[in-house]
């Protein structure tokens, strides 16, 4: 069923199992103690960050795949993608696994892109069970979009800090006690903002269509949400998302959480927070499935948000389309 | 029409996001970047004194303070140092040549992933090229100047 630009699924997928990695920053934060696997060094015993990166994914999906006590051939496909150019991590991660693999790219709001693909091919019946996975690693995005790590450069204060992190569920139409309920598609929203050091800024108006075309499409309200998630905002994209919500006359301030505000202990370098695909990735699939599973939230809202962005289209001066798909969860009830 | 309007809801917007993007704290930077940089500078005035007690004078004392400047500054890089001082002191660390080489190493360092030749010797000038080209430029600019006066 389908409503304005939201899909209603009859099924209600499960979310049977998660897994997450976290680097050794974000295990020093709320999310350290939920994750599957911390790591005390960025390098992960790798040679290369890239390679560090599709490692930290490959191990999130096969530790999920693992815990859903499935094997490699009762999974039908991987949806996964990444922040390097051409989805290099996930490709490559690919690799490893017997199962088909599509490769998917909406920057950082790549997680709720995968679990609502995942959960559209299981609801039509062509899947039973799909793995949506994402990560990012601070260091192999730093080396892609701005400077060396080494280089002495200041951050201006706007600025986020990419999370080091992979997340993976495994989306099936059996068992598990989360159910995917409904899903609204993005739309690209671009409201002229052109500064790369304030994401939180340019996706914002992303996160606020999609989240009114959600509540106008499903008939709720936002206090009909435990919890509404974004992606990576930071504290300076989420204060301006309640800010556009509240004027189209949608408070969302008492139910609010964004990843990118939650995911570190102490704000000091990373300014306004975390960003990065695996921001949400490894928030969503730690702390709120765990949440979630322990029954503390009945109904999530999640929507994560990506910026569209490439070094060149900032590098001749254009501003950054923005991208935000939601996906309401739900504890089951019995 | 509709495309007018939503370029002036975009300045609308714009604008708000600029009202509330936090203040850049000039003068703490520029106080922390005076400190850095002058004990830079110092360090590099007390190499200074030292070569020339060592009998070293003219050119060859400049060029081997810069020397051992450009030597710290690679160091302090691959210890990976140098780019926290960069982050707490800005422009006091980056103005130096100890910046400069900083600069220089950083880049070296971060592409040797992709071998001698098209990582560490092609990607090396990738930050320093545009300080390489215009200091070169605005050489050759003051140079004509002088000339001509």
């Amino acid at each position: 069923m389908k409503e304005g630009n939201t899909i209603f699924f009859n099924t209600r997928p499960k979310v049977r199992s998660y897994a997450a990695v976290c680097g050794s920053k974000e295990r020093e934060g709320v999310i350290g103690s939920y994750a599957d696997i911390t790591l005390s060094d960025d390098m992960y015993g790798e040679s290369t960050y890239e390679k560090a990166e599709c490692k930290m994914l490959s191990d999130s999906i096969a530790l999920a795949i693992k815990k859903s006590a499935l094997s490699d051939a009762d999974v039908d496909v991987l949806l996964s993608g990444d922040l390097l150019n051409q989805i290099i991590s996930a490709s490559f991660a690919a690799r490893a696994f017997e199962f088909p693999f599509l490769g998917l790219y909406s920057a950082c709001s790549t997680m709720s892109e995968g679990m609502l693909l995942a959960a559209a091919l299981v609801d039509g019946g062509y899947a039973r069970n799909c793995v949506a996975a994402t990560g990012s690693h601070f260091a192999s995005a730093e080396r892609q979009y701005r400077y060396p790590l080494e280089l002495g450069c200041t951050r201006p204060p706007q600025s986020q800090w990419t999370v080091t992190g992979a997340g993976a569920c495994v989306i099936s139409s059996e068992c598990g006690g989360i159910e995917v309920v409904n899903a609204t598609l993005g739309r690209v929203r671009d409201w002229g903002v052109s500064d790369v050091n304030n994401m939180g800024a340019a996706m914002a108006p992303a996160a606020a269509d999609t989240l009114m075309r959600h509540f106008k499409d499903t008939g709720t309200v936002p206090e009909d949400y435990d919890v509404i998630i974004t992606g990576d905002l930071g504290a300076l994209g989420s204060r301006i998302l309640k800010d556009l919500m509240w004027e189209k006359g949608y408070d969302i301030s008492a139910n609010h959480v964004d990843c990118g505000e939650l995911i570190y202990k102490v704000i000091e370098d990373e300014f306004q927070g975390g960003s990065g695909a695996g921001c949400s990735a490894v928030v969503m699939n730690s702390y709120f499935f765990t949440k979630m599973n322990a029954g503390l939230y009945k109904r999530v809202l999640f929507a994560a948000t990506g910026a569209l962005l490439s070094t060149v289209s900032s590098g001749q001066g254009e501003s950054i389309p923005c991208i935000s798909h939601a996906v309401c969860l739900e504890a089951r009830r019995d | 029409m509709a495309e007018q309007n939503a370029r002036n809801c975009n300045e609308n917007y714009l604008k708000y996001v600029r009202g509330l993007a936090p203040p850049t704290k000039h003068f703490k930077n520029c106080l922390s970047a005076f400190g850095v940089g002058g004990l830079i500078c110092t360090i590099g005035q007390f190499f200074r004194y030292m070569l020339q007690y060592a009998g070293l004078s003219g050119d060859e004392l400049a060029g081997a303070v810069s020397v051992i400047l450009i030597f710290f500054g690679c160091l302090l890089t691959g210890l990976g140092v140098y780019d926290r001082i960069g982050r707490y002191a800005g422009a006091g660390s980056i103005v130096p040549i100890t910046g400069f080489a900083n600069s220089v190493a950083s880049p070296a360092l971060e592409f040797r992933t992709e071998g001698l030749i098209y990582g560490t010797a092609a990607k090396m000038f990738t930050v320093a090229g545009a300080i390489i080209v215009y200091g070169v430029f605005s050489g050759v600019i003051v140079g004509l100047i002088y000339y001509f006066l």
